[in-house]
């Protein structure tokens, strides 16, 4: 404690000023779509709402939600099965060419996106896909896939093998086990990948640009829309309830992937 | 029969050992996998195979040509907007990199040494912007910078500055400053991790063998937290490389990217083959300077001690 005095009384400093820079600019965003005026400049002239009612008489706008939300609902239950299983191999299971696979699959974390991005479009056009939603869907899991196995290894890892074992010996099957005594264990890291991967979906923009062809999702309705000054208000106001809808999903995820640590560690500790 | 059965069986023939890893756990194991690995290899081996491929065919209007040849690269390195381009992209990626590991290593101290009992909580409030949407932070980042934007206005109406500063926007700068922004968690997190794994005891041994606090920081706890440290400049190095969105929102003229050159070449200039090769050459660039880096770091570290 006296050390801490003597050498670091300027790190608390240094950490609010790095919470500030990191902040500002989401809290900012918020700030501005309340204010009454088109431009963004201080001080604010005033306060109002008409930013937010102008979205909804917005088609554009409420169709490339609309397709956000079936993009987000189909790729966080793709990535999230498809994590399940690579998640399980790989903490369950040892196997030759384990490292190979698990170090393709978390790839695109280490990757450039608009690399990603330029060869999942040349593969598309390749095979004749039409862009499309779907095509949006199947790139987007590719990217989700890491963040989601993250999420699950550590849900799974500290599962308790012997349970199963014990399941197995009082005569269930693989089925019933997974269902009755693996499910209920891992189920908040599951539901936390689940909220995790439909955000990041939701918030994805490179490789729904590249892919979306003629059916944009909200970010790339508003990488459109930057273009007019005029516009900008509305995206504030738009991007708000984004970054809402984000913290507000993320908290959760946060809440439930905790509650699974200490329902492992739990488990660990009888 | 007993004894006979029991001398017998070694003798039985045991599966070949190719065949055997093909059972239990093993079998399982790869069974379980393979939905994700399939996934993986159509959808990120197969089209990345692809990219290299086409980075040696040429195109003649709509056709592909695929005879194999090196022009492609031949234009990716001599072009000087090309060369500026992979020049500046690395410089700016490199930059970012070394200023967030930088800025954020006193943080992950902070949260492993000082974090208390509530140090889920600290990673998870570093964590929340970098999850926010990232074309939502950069068009912020651009409405704080501009010339008629929150930072001007702020400052002209509090009397610090008379005429707006116009060096804000539309440069390298702002670039660096807005990707450092994005990045600071995927590099507090990795450093945080490897801060977390030191035994704690071979710091206070240090301090009792007469180390000050900055010596025993210098020779042990950063030498222990160098593959944290790693880690973190290749994650926000690799990617940040081919950054879209934030050249294209606040770079302006003088912040432009590599990938501006190659979203140009699948859209109206329509040089597929070219693009490939500009992402190839990209990812061999970048990887060769991450190298590098990696190596220098090591022996820094290795000297400081």
């Amino acid at each position: 404690m006296l050390q801490r005095i003597r050498f670091l009384p300027f790190l608390p400093v240094y950490v609010a000023i790095y919470f500030l820079f990191l902040y500002l600019p989401i809290l900012l965003l918020p700030v501005l779509s309340f204010n009454d005026a088109a431009t963004t400049t201080f001080p604010l002239a005033g306060f109002t709402t008409k930013w937010y009612a102008s979205l909804w008489g917005n088609s554009v706008l409420l169709q490339a939600a609309r397709n956000s939300l079936i993009v987000g609902v189909c790729v966080s239950l793709l990535s999230t099965i498809l994590g399940i299983c690579a998640a399980r191999a790989i903490t369950r299971y040892r196997f030759r060419g384990q490292r190979a696979a698990g170090g393709l699959i978390m790839a695109p974390l280490f990757l450039p996106e608009i690399i990603v991005a330029v060869s999942l479009l040349m593969i598309a056009l390749q095979f004749g896909l039409q862009l499309s939603l779907v095509t949006v869907i199947l790139g987007q899991v590719v990217f989700c896939i890491p963040y989601s196995m993250s999420v699950l290894v550590s849900g799974f890892e500290g599962f308790d093998r012997s349970l199963e074992e014990a399941s197995y010996d009082l005569g269930e099957t693989a089925f019933g086990t997974f269902r009755r005594v693996t499910l209920p264990v891992v189920a908040p890291a599951i539901v936390s990948s689940l909220l995790v991967t439909f955000t990041i979906s939701l918030d994805e923009f490179i490789l729904a640009f590249f892919l979306s062809g003629t059916e944009p999702t909200l970010p790339v309705y508003i990488w459109g829309q930057l273009r007019f000054a005029a516009k900008l208000p509305g995206v504030l106001a738009l991007g708000s309830l984004m970054i809402l809808a984000s913290v507000v999903l993320l908290t959760v995820a946060e809440v439930l992937r905790r509650r699974a640590e200490r329902r492992t560690q739990a488990a660990l500790a009888h | 029969m007993s004894t006979a059965a029991i001398v017998s069986a070694p003798e039985k023939p045991a599966p070949a050992k190719g065949i055997r890893w093909l059972h239990g756990e093993e079998a399982r194991g790869l069974a379980m996998i393979s939905p994700t690995l399939l996934y993986a290899l159509a959808l990120l081996l197969l089209p990345v195979l692809l990219v290299i491929a086409y980075s040696f065919w040429t195109q003649n209007y709509l056709d592909i040509d695929r005879t194999f040849t090196f022009e492609n690269y031949r234009l990716a390195l001599t072009e000087p907007i090309y060369r500026d381009l992979f020049v500046r992209s690395l410089w700016i990626s490199l930059l970012t990199a070394a200023i967030t590991v930088g800025f954020s290593y006193p943080i992950a101290w902070y949260i492993s040494f000082h974090g208390g009992p509530h140090k889920n909580l600290w990673l998870f409030l570093v964590t929340i912007p970098c999850w926010t949407s990232y074309l939502l932070r950069v068009m912020s980042w651009k409405v704080i910078l501009g010339y008629g934007g929150v930072l001007n206005t702020g400052l002209m109406a509090t009397g610090i500055i008379e005429q707006p500063i116009t060096s804000l926007l539309y440069n390298a700068n702002a670039v660096v400053i807005t990707l450092v922004h994005s990045w600071a968690a995927f590099a507090i997190l990795p450093i945080y991790v490897s801060l977390q794994k030191i035994d704690r005891s071979l710091i206070e041994a240090a301090r009792d063998l007469g180390d000050g606090a900055v010596r025993s920081f210098l020779r042990v706890t950063l030498p222990l937290s160098m593959p944290g440290v790693i880690s973190a400049f290749l994650i926000v190095m690799i990617p940040t490389v081919g950054d879209y969105v934030t050249p294209k929102l606040v770079g302006g003229k003088d912040g432009v990217m590599i990938a501006t050159a190659i979203q140009a070449q699948f859209g109206k200039s329509a040089n597929w083959p070219l693009g490939a090769a500009l992402s190839v050459t990209t990812m061999v660039l970048v990887s060769l300077a991450a190298a590098a880096v990696v190596l220098a770091l090591r022996f820094a570290v290795r000297r400081i001690r």
